[in-house]
């Protein structure tokens, strides 16, 4: 690698262009963002600069609390979905024949190529009140009913009522944990591939039993891998617009689609900016610590 | 590995062999693929109802190619991703190439800096466009969108061409320095040449995230300049209709087919 100052004509006309427009295109509007939201709301909507933390401070009033909050649990319900769903899948295609393992990884990554707004959708044609799951379940109580009738007890099925399944926070979560999961699974996958087997191996022979192995050996030693794959899934979670948007109700708002009202409708975009920022913040924190998993992982996997 | 005494049963270790995980796994696929398969099989359902299996048809392909503003959209988008894609992939192969070849003061908070767009959430991203653009009066459109797009995927592009560098032979550039070339021919036939599959993968890569991108879109578009995300997303939020599933399949082919081209040109250019 060269230094910079041998050749300063090459490094500043690579460098320059592409700084520039990072500069101006991507950070210059985030440092108005944060101005922002210092700022006040006006009363036809725009925004006054000044320099008060009112905002962050609205943020955790009650009401605000609440969604933030909701958002945290959300991301946190789908992180703990994702790795129950996650780890097994990483370990069913890690443990496979060789020759199984990329054309599996492969099926597993292929809808992650599709479309997000298309991959939510597809949940909301599953999930509606005419959606997949209550058309089977209709047609199952039909076939009852019919049975029951068959046998001299009509009516006892009465008439079906669909489930209520979109527009609610199940819903979200199981939109997140769909997207998700794939940022879950390879992390862990990346571990799991590495791993020594014959620690496995030792600890089976010694007369630990399956599930004492899984615990005491396979968890331990794929941790790293565990622990990027939590905080990556968090952190896309938290931050998440699109689903509580198309699969949410009134009682799936998250911090994504607070901001989004207050860029919106409400038109209070320093409020949605001291939010922008909270969720930076936290963003931030996260991929730090992510960082020193990684670091801590790379050291003990050196012996250190 | 410990060879199997019996010749079928797995060994202790060999999950992947194991029923109970084949079930598993078996389970984890279906939940990934039944809605997109039943999306895609719903578009070339012969009912309205879109629930009820009535026989195969492509007159919601029809309805949706003969839809004017679904056109207009699409074409939207490819004006929008082509013109994206030219420019994050000069900006971000030279952000790629200086990082792969100078060192300089402050180097990490540079790379940190210059990739934030990727982990940033979006949501964030799409306001700071809109308060930008307002700040300093430039109205939604098209042009907004594209100038968006750029910023946002200039540091995959970049990660792309860093990652190809990484296999480059810096002996090949010596010789042509040697031999009397100057530094901008040794450039052009050399190290070009060599990023060239890195750059076709980064702009396929790039293209890909253009023509898919929704929320940053939804912030910086303005009336008139609808994407085709942006119109499926209008046309979702209504109803659930078998035009719907033709277009958004038409959308999921064609991503595939660039994702599957850039990994296959990727592949090869690492085995090459």
């Amino acid at each position: 690698m060269d230094s910079w100052k041998d050749n300063k004509l090459a490094f500043g006309v690579l460098l320059g262009p592409p700084t520039f427009w990072l500069v101006v295109f991507f950070t210059l509007p985030l440092a108005i963002v944060w101005v922002y939201s210092f700022g006040e709301r006006g009363p036809q909507g725009q925004t006054i600069l000044a320099l008060s933390l009112a905002n962050y401070e609205r943020a955790v009033e009650w009401i605000h609390l609440g969604i933030i909050w909701k958002s945290v649990w959300i991301a946190a319900v789908t992180t703990a979905l994702c790795v129950i769903m996650g780890f097994p899948l990483a370990m069913g295609i890690a443990f496979a024949p060789r020759r199984w393992r990329n054309p599996l990884l492969l099926i597993v990554i292929l809808p992650f190529w599709t479309n997000l707004l298309i991959r939510t959708y597809a949940w909301i044609a599953v999930l509606r009140t005419r959606g997949y799951i209550n058309f089977t379940l209709e047609w199952f109580h039909d076939k009852l009913d019919r049975l029951f009738t068959l046998v001299g007890l009509p009516e006892i099925m009465g008439t079906f009522s669909p489930l209520e399944l979109l527009y609610n926070q199940t819903a979200v979560i199981i939109g997140l944990v769909y997207i998700h999961l794939p940022f879950m699974m390879l992390p862990i996958y990346a571990s799991m591939e590495k791993l020594d087997r014959s620690y496995l191996e030792a600890s089976l022979d010694l007369g630990a039993g399956q599930w004492r192995t899984l615990f005491s050996v396979t968890v331990p030693l794929v941790m790293p891998g565990i622990a990027s794959g939590l905080l990556m899934t968090y952190i896309l979670s938290l931050g998440t617009f699109l689903t509580p948007n198309l699969l949410g109700g009134t009682d799936s708002m998250m911090i994504g689609n607070l901001i989004a009202q207050e860029f919106g409708p409400s038109r209070d975009w320093a409020f949605g900016s001291a939010l922008s920022f909270l969720l930076l913040y936290a963003t931030f924190i996260i991929l730090w610590a992510r960082a020193t998993f990684a670091r801590r992982g790379a050291a003990s996997e050196l012996g250190i | 590995m410990v060879a199997s005494p019996v010749k079928d049963r797995p060994t202790p270790t060999e999950y992947g062999r194991k029923r109970w995980m084949q079930v598993v796994l078996l389970v984890n696929f279906v939940f990934l693929y039944f809605p997109i398969v039943a999306l895609i099989a719903f578009s070339f359902n012969d009912s309205k109802r879109n629930i009820v299996w009535k026989g195969f048809t492509l007159k919601y392909y029809e309805k949706a190619f003969n839809n004017v503003s679904l056109h207009e959209s699409f074409i939207n988008s490819m004006i929008v991703a082509s013109i994206s894609t030219v420019m994050s992939t000069i900006l971000g192969s030279m952000i790629g190439l200086a990082l792969y070849r100078y060192r300089f003061p402050a180097k990490p908070a540079f790379e940190g800096w210059s990739s934030l767009p990727i982990v940033i959430p979006e949501i964030c991203m799409g306001v700071a466009m809109l308060a930008f653009f307002y700040t300093v009066e430039i109205p939604l459109g098209l042009f907004t969108i594209t100038v968006s797009h750029i910023a946002f995927t200039i540091p995959f592009v970049a990660v792309v061409i860093r990652a190809r560098m990484a296999g480059f032979d810096k002996s090949l550039e010596e010789a042509s320095r040697d031999l009397g070339a100057g530094q901008w021919q040794t450039f052009w036939n050399i190290t070009f040449p060599y990023m060239v599959p890195g750059i076709v993968a980064g702009a396929l890569l790039a293209f890909t995230l253009s023509l898919d991108d929704f929320v940053i879109t939804f912030f910086t578009s303005g009336p008139g300049s609808t994407t085709f995300p942006i119109k499926i997303y209008s046309m979702v939020r209504f109803s659930v209709t078998p035009e719907v599933n033709a277009a958004s399949t038409v959308l999921i082919v064609v991503t595939l087919a660039l994702t599957a081209t850039a990994l296959a040109i990727q592949s090869r250019a690492s085995k090459g």
